[in-house]
């Protein structure tokens, strides 16, 4: 068996709403191995993208143990959280969560200002990761200029370009059509067999949970089952 | 790209609210610049030092007048070698009724105080000789077209000649000029002769004047002197106020109200309004942007990252606004001396630019602190979630 990215044990989570308490996390304990492709399937309300935001360091469980690529983030202060997800993790949205106001270079440029690469170096990676999604020739277009898919592959490219092992992505397909979602997909797919990268996706799309190695269904805050 | 050029871009996110409250804090700041250059000159101390002339008024108010039969006594104190004195006339160009700077003097004696005016002799002796004689600075009569020779229609707001009429009619003698630039600029007085008004204004006032200017002596003790001027006279029907040049213009205009209270009371109602815009933009800006900043820290930066850009475009925001504004200023207070023939000086001083400046940074501090503080407050998740 490889060796594990992602261990999470024990888990529980409580948010606080108003005066009452949910747990929408009891006690889940999973394991994602280096170079997985897990697509956590649920109802709504069932936690996955709660989990997704423990595994990406967002947010901190209310107990249990949470260790990614060998750290235990859930013992991290906010700070050190912040300098762990600049380099250790990348994050795509539903909604692609652009800066409008920047052009695709430099919002794929963003992450690497916490970096000490050099102007240069920041702008070779930065073609690096654009070649890679494809969209090189739009490189000076600002998101409103781009279709939906061309925006989520510049969300991506902006996930990749600090090279992290980690790729976390909340319903990444959700606002696209099928055959935008499909290629979405497949870039997920090669990213995570020729580049090496470990995946998880949040999906309601049974579809797009095919592109996955593996699919984990969550309800009521429990693991159900693990499908191959 | 930069995190410069990052705050940049969300500065300018939306333009037109960005430039419109820009065009604010410009305007505030050009007040700021303009009435603080008020303020530093109202607010100076009594400045002895190299002063060459002293303004004797009454010491109840500059419109009291004194008598000139004074004149000997204060030729006698020690460091005074000539006094001259002017009387406020009130003077309206008639064409068109434009109001003048004019005094009523004694020609040899202001001639001998004020060598710094430059005229023909022949046009000292002839503003000596002719009763009804007049003499303008090179402004004046260059803005009305004035030649030495003609005769000058000019009304007085507050003295009537004896036969009712406050039109009195003045014979163009002479035209004088500054010695250098500085005083160049101040051309633009009007003066008569004395004795012709004492004789002719309708209140038979004679003898009596608005203010003595003592000459001194080089290297007389001025302040010695202005205090040995006030208690000579004190006690008497004609107490005395001594002063510098400087410090009698600027107690001249000090007679308006407490200039540094009425300054102060409008830089703070600008500043409070500015306040309110600037910072209701800011929020609403950071507002506009909750999911970006959940972002930003989602990528790894920091709550103090994240404080430091909505600071940074407060700062930006302000900074340009302000260092426009105080330009602005610097530019209108120098044509505003210009006009005024250099008897108002809108100089914006080194003291004034380092007040700007901590204006700059202490109104980006209170319009970006609050909103700054939530943007580093805000959960990555409940801001992406929308809550």
């Amino acid at each position: 068996m490889s060796e594990p990215m992602v261990q999470v044990h024990n888990v529980t989570k409580v948010y606080e709403r108003g005066k009452q308490q949910v747990e929408v996390l009891h006690g889940l304990t999973l394991d994602i191995p280096k170079g997985d492709f897990v697509a956590l399937m649920g109802p709504s309300g069932s936690g996955k993208t709660t989990l997704l935001n423990l595994i990406g360091g967002l947010d901190k469980p209310t107990s249990g143990e949470i260790t990614v690529g060998g750290n235990r983030i859930d013992q991290l202060g906010s700070g050190a959280l912040a300098r762990w997800r600049a380099h250790n993790v990348g994050f795509v949205f539903q909604f692609y969560n652009l800066m409008p106001v920047l052009s695709a270079e430099a919002n794929v440029e963003l992450p690497l200002l916490l970096t000490k690469l050099s102007a240069a170096q920041r702008r070779k990676n930065v073609a690096v990761a654009l070649e890679v999604v494809g969209l090189a020739d739009r490189a000076k277009h600002k998101p409103r200029e781009l279709s939906g898919g061309q925006e989520q592959r510049v969300a991506i490219a902006r996930a990749l370009v600090s090279d992290p092992q980690l790729l976390v992505c909340d319903e990444p397909t959700g606002d696209l059509d099928r055959k935008t979602a499909d290629e979405i997909l497949g870039l997920l797919q090669v990213l995570n067999k020729e580049h090496g990268k470990t995946i998880v996706i949040v999906t309601h799309d049974p579809k797009a949970a095919e592109f996955a190695q593996r699919t984990l269904h969550l309800e009521k805050g429990q693991l159900l089952e693990q499908a191959a | 790209m930069t995190r410069t050029g990052f705050v940049i871009a969300n500065l300018f996110r939306k333009r037109v609210r960005t430039i419109l409250t820009l065009l604010s804090v410009i305007m505030a700041f050009l007040l700021f610049g303009l009435l603080q250059s008020v303020n530093s000159v109202f607010s100076s101390g009594a400045d002895f030092v190299g002063a060459t002339r002293l303004f004797v008024q009454a010491r109840v108010s500059f419109t009291t007048a004194l008598p000139v039969s004074m004149v000997p006594k204060l030729e006698a104190i020690p460091g005074v070698v000539r006094v001259a004195y002017q009387q406020w006339f009130g003077g309206v160009w008639l064409p068109t009724n434009t109001p003048l700077i004019m005094f009523t003097l004694d020609p040899q004696r202001y001639h001998d105080v004020y060598p710094e005016w430059k005229m023909p002799e022949d046009q000292w002796q002839a503003f000596e000789h002719t009763r009804t004689g007049l003499i303008v600075g090179r402004q004046l009569a260059q803005q009305y077209g004035w030649k030495v020779g003609q005769k000058v229609p000019i009304s007085s707001n507050i003295w009537p000649q004896k036969n009712g009429s406050k039109a009195w009619q003045f014979d163009l003698v002479g035209i004088f000029d500054g010695k250098d630039a500085d005083w160049q600029k101040r051309t633009n007085l009007a003066f008569i002769q004395q004795d012709y008004f004492d004789e002719a204004n309708q209140f038979g006032i004679k003898g009596r004047t608005n203010f003595f200017i003592l000459k001194l002596a080089p290297g007389a003790n001025a302040e010695a002197i202005s205090k040995t001027v006030d208690a000579m006279f004190e006690n008497s029907p004609d107490e005395t106020k001594t002063q510098t040049e400087k410090d009698f213009n600027i107690s001249f205009v000090k007679q308006i109200g407490d200039i540094g209270l009425i300054v102060r009371w409008i830089l703070f109602a600008v500043f409070f309004t500015l306040l309110l815009v600037v910072g209701n933009t800011m929020a609403q800006s950071v507002r506009e942007r909750i999911p970006e900043l959940a972002v930003l820290k989602t990528l790894g930066f920091s709550d103090g990252s994240v404080l430091g850009f909505v600071l940074a475009e407060a700062f930006a925001l302000v900074l340009l606004g302000g260092l426009v504004g105080l330009t602005l200023a610097s530019i209108a207070g120098a044509m505003v001396e210009k006009q005024t023939g250099g008897q108002f000086l809108l100089e914006l001083d080194r003291g004034v630019w380092l007040l700007g400046v901590a204006a700059i940074v202490l109104m980006s501090l209170a319009v970006g602190g609050l909103p700054a503080l939530r943007a580093r407050r805000l959960k990555i998740v409940d801001a992406l979630a929308g809550r």
